[in-house]
């Protein structure tokens, strides 16, 4: 017979209810919302938007060396990582205040069409990254002309 | 509960303490900042993604630092799906009068905004050689 673990059973009931909610809610975003544990490692913070012929993707991420910053493509999913540095030869014991958090992060965000990688451009500028990606070909919106008969 | 947060959700406005001023929250974004101690001076770095510097006001009056920064931006194109939205940041901190106002030094690098404040002669620390 199994031992009783309650804490297997919280990650149960955990998991229970986020299966729950990925299915109630289509919108993802809202179910790891729910969940502070998974919400808090989402980082950077990212809108992703379209145009007719491309995605533009813009990472909330000030402070970021550039020279860490690394973006890359494979099928529709983008990867973005880096390193957001703390401030270096400070002693914990100097900090007033320590809100700014550091760390290596990364993240793939995966987007509704493919697009072409070898055409993607991304820019750093005043703490935000932006990434713009034209679709591949075959998933461009396609003008039909209309013969009027 | 909404999905859209604030530019800089992390904090809470309530865990910032009373004698910080934050107007208006609802339009506002109070930017997360360390701030650490040299031997001779103080130092803040606060983010502040998507403020150029012209859109950036740092003040000293009557001893309250203010950091304002407006945000004349959006991610362009229909938003898919939104995990921030840029509001102007605005974040007051009472500074003591051991800082040397007059000599604050403020540059802004890749959405941060470093402000060095070096304190007064007085407040220095001083080596007093002990006689014997």
């Amino acid at each position: 017979m199994a031992v009783w673990d309650p804490f297997r059973e919280l990650e149960r009931l955990r998991q229970e209810m986020d299966r729950i909610f990925e299915s109630v809610l289509p919108a993802r975003g809202w179910a790891l919302e729910f969940l502070p544990g998974a919400a808090a490692r989402r980082y950077p913070r990212v809108n992703v938007a379209e145009q007719d012929d491309q995605f533009i993707v813009e990472a909330l991420a000030p402070g970021v060396d550039p020279a860490t910053l690394d973006v890359s493509v494979k099928d529709n999913v983008l990867t973005i990582s880096g390193e957001k540095k703390a401030p270096e030869g400070v002693r914990p014991e100097a900090y007033h205040r320590n809100e700014r958090s550091a760390g290596r992060f990364v993240r793939n965000i995966e987007l509704p069409a493919d697009v072409d990688p070898d055409n993607v451009k991304a820019v750093y500028a005043d703490g935000i990254l932006q990434v713009v990606l034209p679709k591949a070909p075959e998933a461009r919106p396609k003008r039909i002309e209309i013969e009027v008969g | 509960m909404s999905t859209v947060e604030r530019t800089v959700p992390e904090t809470s406005p309530a865990a910032a303490p009373a004698q910080e001023v934050t107007r208006q929250p609802e339009r506002y974004a109070v930017p997360l900042v360390d701030i650490y101690e040299e031997p001779d001076k103080l130092v803040v770095l606060a983010d502040l993604p998507g403020v150029k510097k012209d859109g950036l006001s740092v003040q000293v009056e009557q001893g309250i630092l203010t950091i304002e920064g407006k945000v004349e931006r959006d991610t362009p194109g229909t938003v898919l799906s939104r995990e921030f939205t840029l509001v102007p940041f605005f974040r007051q901190f009472r500074i003591t009068e051991a800082i040397d106002t007059e000599k604050i030094r403020a540059s802004l690098k890749n959405g941060v905004l470093r402000l060095e404040l070096p304190k007064a002669e007085a407040a220095k620390p001083r080596k007093i050689p002990v006689e014997t």
